[in-house]
């Protein structure tokens, strides 16, 4: 019979570089700055780490592409000396994953104390954005010219068309989403946007792909996260400001969402499943009273608005009124990427999940750097963190909180 | 008697004006001529033609396919086979390419005809498409249209019987190109028509007329080839044609020159207005010349759904942009891209041949509903392997949503991604094509068409993209 996780495993230590254009720094430098800040807030020495969880969709990319990534990556920047190394990826979904697999290690007893590391070094490339999405199976010419923009902005779309919304009222709740991001990347040091912009600045912008515009879409980002996990009953000896793990929910969807006539592209399933499973397992009946912030995977404006929609913390349809009204700012209801979030935090992909717990995780310590964006006493927190696009995701719902 | 069964053509949506190039070049341009998207070439177009041809008629009767082009996007590799197996015929199929003259759709419709009569073939389709590349800022630029023109040979069902056919093959030299030649060359005008078009041309029509023991008064349309406008209203006279009465018109300020598909494109247009009992006379000149004459039946007027000529002419947009043009024709090297670099692969295409050429996707024995790509597990009932193939090509459907992306290094920015869901079940997710930004919208009534979607590892990768219905 499956056993729940909740309250079994404890984070005890947690690192997050600088989230940027990185020009001076290479893969083995984010994951040696990531790793050791988690490792010095534990009070931990490398040589206690006794396996590692390694999160990266494509390492280090360059002009030339991208390599293979392995387990060796964080073996060769911290000179590990031959520990078990899992390498995952789930897409921009990584970090979700990674953090979720040393959960289930230390859970099951196999270690003391494991290493979660996310990192991404993306500027290497030459050009911005994430380049054109190799189309897959169907290759070479099944969905050609997807990227990320353009397969998102196709949700924005039906969102306005299935809402009633003008394209000057969609691109105003967006553009109000998008200010709201910035507020907080402004506010927070190791943010990549650290600017305020206007609502009249964003609906205005350069578009990126129709209906979203420059500031609709996330920064590319170089960047690292790390973790240091262990058995809640042994987290006193590193600390007394732990988090537990309270539930963990992964769902990859069939992936037939953009072939299959039901799909709405207004709401994102793979979500709505991880959040019911790690719901159930954190015992959360009402997220938008019972949560204290959420970190939610807004790669795209667009994307947090679905994104809370399909979490539960806001009825379908109606994210527009609690943007109006600053449901989801710092004073509001209930935060909402407090980060800055991905837009304006920056996406180093196989960082991001891990990056959204390090903001619970700090918030709840009061650490949460300058004191304008502290929020008092937050309990409960909620990371969640998504791979794909529209129609073909693998989401991760990590639940947080104190012991 | 053996003659044409159906017909159809294929106009592409963009008209690049007379007016554009005197504003590029100073020349003194008038009219416009349909010119190519940038993901079109002379299979695509073939296709297009053909497609508008099979409308309602059944494929499996079709034993031949011809395809009639100077343009072919392979020097080596049959363009043929590629248009069948987008038209979804069979594949115990005779198929061929007729190619290096502005004769090729004549030679392709004799042997058609020969194939029908002499009973090898119950109907063969013929396909005439052409995409001539004229040198930027040169007066055939003023001329040249690209389009295609398609017939199905058959005995039974005919709408237009041939009555006869004269040919003559010569060795005159007038217009060519060569393998590294990305437009044709030519000789002084004085000389080529004079010499070669004045007299051949007349010279296949009388030997036609000899044997049906015929006049020229005896037709009621005469369609026949000629390099201008000028060249044509000439020839008229020269064949004791009544120019009001007997001459299609020639569209070179509407449709431009379309190379080895223009007389057959004219004959189309001639066929489209056609009465029962028609008498008409088509000549096609290159490398010699041919003649045919065709008896319309009462079964001519019976075919007025095609899009055509005439309705393909009339639905358009104006390419305003030369530099835009330029662009479609590859007449100019692109900013090197770092960010992307196409890849293909052949096992991959082979593989999946019936959706990548096809379009057909799977429709579900269990749960009914139809899905593309195809699938071992259904995606609706997850039910194992219990599928019907079924073509989606011929389907339309409305706009469900869509997305501009300006991001994707594509020629024609911005990269229009779209999910279509179609009549009768399905939905297409696919790029867009044919299309002004500004005017896509959610509902609005689409179609699939079948587009060259990139050259990655010097292959010609095909497959469907979906455009606004040319007739919304």
């Amino acid at each position: 019979m499956a056993e729940s996780t909740k309250d079994k495993v404890a984070i005890v230590g947690m690192g997050c570089t600088r989230f940027g254009e990185h020009w001076d720094k290479d893969i083995n430098d984010l994951i040696y700055e990531a790793t050791f800040e988690a490792l010095e807030d534990a009070g931990a020495d490398i040589k206690d780490i006794q396996a590692v969880w390694l999160g990266s969709v494509w390492g280090s990319q360059s002009a030339e592409g991208g390599g293979i990534v392995t387990g060796s990556l964080a073996s060769a920047a911290l000179s590990l000396q031959y520990l078990p190394v899992t390498r995952v990826e789930n897409a921009c979904g990584t970090g979700a994953e990674s953090i979720r697999g040393a959960a289930y290690a230390i859970g099951a007893g196999a270690y003391d104390v494991v290493l979660v590391i996310g990192v991404e070094k993306l500027k290497d490339v030459g050009f911005g954005g994430l380049g054109v999405i190799q189309p897959g199976r169907y290759s070479p010419v099944y969905g050609m010219g997807g990227t990320a923009p353009g397969r998102y902005a196709m949700a924005a779309t039906r969102y306005f068309a299935r809402y009633g919304l003008s394209a000057e009222q969609g691109k105003k709740m967006l553009a109000m989403v998008s200010v709201k991001s910035h507020h907080n990347g402004a506010r927070n040091p190791r943010a990549h946007l650290q600017r305020e912009i206007t609502v009249e600045q964003a609906m205005s912008a350069p578009i990126i792909a129709w209906p979203l515009g420059l500031f609709d879409c996330c920064g590319v980002t170089d960047g690292a996260a790390a973790a240091v996990l262990c058995r809640a009953s042994e987290a006193k000896s590193f600390r007394k400001d732990y988090i537990t793990i309270k539930g963990l929910g992964i769902a990859a969807g069939p992936g037939w969402g953009k072939e299959r006539t039901d799909y709405d592209y207004t709401s994102w399933p793979e979500t709505e499943y991880a959040a019911r499973y790690a719901y159930r397992e954190a015992g959360i009946r009402d997220p938008r009273k019972e949560l204290d912030l959420a970190e939610v995977h807004d790669c795209f404006s667009i994307a947090e608005v679905i994104a809370v929609e399909s979490l539960g913390i806001c009825e379908k349809g109606h994210g527009r009124e609690d943007i109006e009204s600053g449901a989801w700012t710092q004073e509001g209801e209930i935060p909402i990427n407090i980060s800055g979030g991905l837009k304006s935090f920056g996406h180093p992909l196989g960082a991001s999940g891990c990056r959204e717990v390090y903001e619970f995780y700090k918030q709840y310590q009061g650490k949460a750097e300058k004191p304008s964006r502290q929020l008092k006493n937050p309990r409960l927190g909620l990371a969640h963190n998504q791979g794909g696009h529209p129609g073909k995701f693998v989401a991760g719902v990590t639940i947080i909180g104190a012991p | 008697m053996s003659g044409i069964v159906s017909y159809g053509a294929y106009v592409p949506i963009y008209r690049l004006s007379g007016e554009v190039l005197s504003r590029v070049w100073g020349s003194r341009g008038k009219g416009e001529r349909a010119v190519a998207n940038v993901d079109e070439d002379s299979i695509t177009m073939a296709v297009e033609a053909a497609l508008d041809c099979l409308n309602g008629i059944d494929r499996t009767q079709i034993d031949a396919l011809y395809l009639a082009s100077t343009t072919l996007p392979y020097k080596e590799k049959l363009s043929a086979s590629i248009v069948a197996a987008a038209c979804d015929l069979r594949d115990d199929l005779h198929s061929a390419d007729f190619t290096s003259s502005l004769r090729a759709a004549a030679s392709a419709l004799q042997a058609a005809l020969d194939a029908v009569t002499a009973g090898s073939a119950r109907q063969v389709l013929v396909v005439a498409s052409d995409s001539r590349l004229p040198h930027p800022g040169s007066a055939s630029e003023l001329l040249f249209g690209d389009g295609a023109a398609a017939f199905i040979v058959g005995k039974d069902g005919v709408i237009a019987e041939v009555e006869g056919s004269h040919a003559l093959s010569s060795e005159f030299l007038d217009v060519w190109r060569l393998d590294t030649d990305a437009g044709p060359r030519t000789w002084e005008e004085r000389f080529i028509i004079e010499e070669g078009y004045n007299r051949l041309l007349p010279a296949a029509v009388s030997g036609l007329l000899k044997k049906l023991n015929a006049s020229p008064q005896d037709f009621a349309k005469a369609v026949f080839y000629a390099p201008d406008a000028r060249t044509h209203t000439a020839m008229a006279r020269t064949l004791n044609l009544d120019a009001n009465k007997q001459v299609q018109n020639p569209l070179f300020d509407v449709l431009g020159n379309t190379g080895a598909a223009f007389a057959p494109m004219l004959l189309v247009a001639a066929l489209e207005e056609a009465r029962a009992g028609d008498r008409v006379l088509f000549g096609t000149y290159g490398d010699g010349a041919a003649a045919f004459s065709f008896r319309t039946t009462g079964k001519v007027e019976a075919v007025r759904d095609r899009r055509g000529v005439k309705r393909h002419l009339s639905s358009k947009d104006l390419l305003t942009n030369y530099g835009k043009y330029i662009r479609f024709r590859n007449l100019m090297e692109p900013e090197p891209s770092l960010e992307y670099r196409f890849r293909t692969s052949l096992p991959l295409l082979w593989r999946d041949r019936k959706m990548v050429y096809r379009l057909r996707g799977h429709r579900c024995r269990q749960c009914g509903n139809i899905q593309f790509p195809m699938q071992n597990v259904c995606i609706y009932c997850q039910a194992r392997k219990d599928f019907d193939e079924v073509r989606l090509s011929d389907k339309k459907g409305s706009l469900f949503t869509f997305s501009l992306d300006e991001r994707t290094p594509v020629p024609d920015p911005p990269n229009v991604l779209a999910a279509v869901d179609l009549d009768g079940g399905g939905r297409l997710y696919g790029q867009v094509t044919d299309r002004d930004p500004a005017k896509i919208k959610v509902g609005m009534r689409m179609e699939p068409t079948f587009r060259r979607i990139h050259d990655a590892l010097g292959i010609h990768n095909y497959f469907w993209k979906l455009r606004p219905c040319r007739e919304q």
